[in-house]
């Protein structure tokens, strides 16, 4: 069996309360931090740990921490991101549903170790429910001496407070999630100044992912070095992947970043095969903004290693022939889906969710969600198939934030490795709206496409 | 839930106000704009929507100009700015859940209810609408229902139909 470290305790009765996470184990780690350990010794095991951002981006937490800046009397805030949005990922949800106070532990171990003395966690608003289990967890560690003043008689003091979204995918954007927490609408801020520097009423402020700040409690118990054993090179300690799609066990699953992709669609620890008995036919691996691979190239790379679940192996190729791991929203697709159908899917959700400012993203989306539904409902032109490779190309890399590249790459990528099906839907115009195109050369097992 | 109507002044009752003023605590001095997005969440919480002079109370409060608002309430997509049915069934309509049929259930909801997307049946209990995802991949299709924002999963047609009708009875306990 895998080593957990995050859903430990996910299956003991009652582990939603503070009493029950309390007897197993639970805020341990804040007692020994703000008992034993400095702030600066708290950093310095999160450092050592090799946590990566767990929200998407894979930045080192221990690096983003020490960016911050700390001048003499200004507050410090840390912010959590709960606005898990990116399709295909639901995996905060079920860590903020279920053990609440895992996310609540990481914040005061965090907070302690950035000095910020009222920290937010931001939720999409649509987790009303999730909000409702973070207000109470929030009360009753407070109760029990863990949040307040002087917490543990220690002389620290921490408030820490629930703030709902408003629906809007761009406030995962850590600069859009700050506008937003200060009451405006989330469009994306010109970095730099980065949050760090001036982020939150303008000061120093650290943004991470709802995993990423409950991972530093295993850290913090264990310490950093016991953490960095788990994993393969860069890709340390265990991550949350949801799983969805066509697969006979969907959810939520941490694993030991290394483990085999095959392994885990396949095997009953995991998402136990494809639904149906049916083939495989292509993942989007790391969320909808991450390239799409087809079956071949998501269980083997272009050389013919297997591929695994670590940020290299999956990035192993470039965007040529590999993907990102991202926050870990794993979807997979069986043979009969349509991959037009889905990437003029996905276009419209970015037209949807662009927040307007950068017009190569505003009109971009949009141009591109209109020739996709042309190509999808048979009146395509083999034109309209480059036309959006050099819409996308001239997206990518000219917005403010990430929202245009994630919109940017599943079209390129799409056609990239499924140009055939693009061009059928072109040729088969009338066919292509009674069936789908299949399998082609994406079955599995076959050799990788050159 | 309280009634508005389009031009009405809108008074909060006290017991709103004493919510809206342990939320502006939350935030240091003079950042009370901060509070703009939970306050309208508990503004539609009642109302349903957000109107007009619902907006200009909340401004208001908050010591805001008016616009401050609306460019808000008109940047988040869960805030309503017409009136919707007693139940909004907001239906998850991205990659992940249609993968599993979620355009089956659009279908089946627009049939059943006999509405098209957005509009209100004329007995005012239901609206529906298909909305972006909402984070629950693994459970599609799905399907939300505010102000609680209660989730339902795994959806088939016979779970929607049971569904309108434990709605239907809700509503009608309610108004006896």
């Amino acid at each position: 069996m895998a080593r957990k470290l995050l859903l430990t305790h996910i299956d003991v009765p009652g582990i939603q309360t503070f009493e029950v996470y309390r007897q197993k184990g639970g805020y341990r780690a804040v007692e020994k931090a703000l008992k034993t350990l400095t702030p600066d010794d708290v950093v310095e095991e999160v450092k050592k740990s090799g946590l990566r951002g767990r929200g998407g981006a894979g930045f080192p937490t221990g690096m983003k921490w020490s960016f911050l800046a700390k001048p003499e009397g200004v507050p410090r805030y840390l912010v959590c991101n709960a606005d898990e949005s990116e399709p295909g990922t639901f995996k905060d949800r079920f860590l903020m549903t279920h053990i609440p106070h895992a996310l609540i532990e990481g914040m005061i171990v965090s907070s302690y170790a950035l000095g910020a003395n009222t920290s937010y966690i931001y939720v999409r608003g649509e987790m009303m429910p999730q909000i409702r289990i973070l207000e109470r967890a929030i009360a009753e560690a407070k109760n029990a001496g863990f949040l307040g003043k002087n917490i543990l008689g220690s002389g620290y003091d921490l408030e820490l407070y629930v703030q709902p979204g408003g629906g809007a995918y761009i406030c995962g954007e850590e600069t859009a999630l700050l506008e937003s927490l200060e009451g405006k609408r989330g469009n994306p801020r010109i970095k730099p100044p980065f949050p760090a520097v001036s982020g939150l009423y303008n000061c120093p402020t650290v943004v991470n992912n709802v995993e990423s700040i409950a991972a530093t409690v295993p850290i913090i118990n264990d310490g950093g070095e016991e953490y960095a054993k788990i994993g393969i090179e860069r890709s340390t300690g265990t991550k949350l992947i949801s799983a969805g799609g066509n697969i006979n066990k969907p959810g939520v699953y941490e694993i030991e970043l290394g483990l085999p992709v095959e392994e885990f669609i396949y095997s009953d620890e995991y998402c136990g095969g494809i639904a149906g008995g049916k083939r495989l036919k292509a993942v989007v691996a790391g969320g909808s903004s991450v390239p799409i691979l087809p079956a071949n190239l998501i269980l083997k790379t272009l050389k013919g290693d297997s591929r695994l679940m670590t940020y290299e192996s999956l990035a192993d190729g470039g965007f040529q022939s590999g993907t990102m791991l991202g926050s870990g929203g794993f979807i997979v697709f069986d043979e009969d889906q349509c991959i037009v159908r889905n990437t003029w899917n996905f276009t419209r959700f970015y037209h949807h969710e662009s927040c307007g400012q950068c017009s190569p993203c505003r009109e971009g989306t949009g141009w591109m969600e209109k020739v996709l539904h042309k190509i999808e409902h048979g009146h395509g032109a083999f034109s309209d198939i480059d036309l959006l490779v050099d819409v996308s190309k001239k997206i990518e890399g000219n917005t403010i934030c990430p929202l245009g590249d994630a919109a940017a790459w599943p079209v390129a990528s799409a056609i990239r490795h499924f140009r055939d099906e693009f061009e059928w839907h072109v040729t088969h115009g009338q066919e292509a709206q009674t069936r789908n195109y299949g399998l082609a050369h994406y079955a599995d097992p076959l050799e990788p496409v050159a | 839930m309280l009634s508005v109507k389009e031009n009405e002044p809108v008074v909060f009752t006290d017991e709103m106000l004493g919510k809206f003023a342990e939320i502006v605590a939350r935030y240091p001095e003079g950042r009370q704009k901060s509070a703009l997005l939970p306050i309208l969440h508990e503004v539609q919480a009642q109302y349903g929507w957000l109107s007009v002079p619902a907006m200009d109370s909340v401004a208001a409060y908050l010591e805001l100009e008016p616009i401050e608002v609306y460019e808000v309430a008109t940047f988040y997509t869960m805030f309503f700015l017409k009136p919707q049915g007693k139940f909004v069934l907001e239906v998850c309509r991205t990659g992940p859940c249609c993968l599993v049929g979620a355009e089956r259930i659009m279908k089946h909801i627009e049939t059943r209810l006999g509405v098209k997307e957005g509009e209100v049946t004329p007995d005012g209990l239901f609206s529906w609408r298909g909305v972006e995802c909402l984070a629950a991949c693994g459970y599609g299709p799905v399907l939300q229902i505010g102000p609680e924002y209660t989730f339902y999963e795994n959806l088939t047609a016979e779970s929607i139909d049971k569904l309108i009708e434990d709605l239907k009875d809700k509503a009608a306990a309610g108004s006896r």
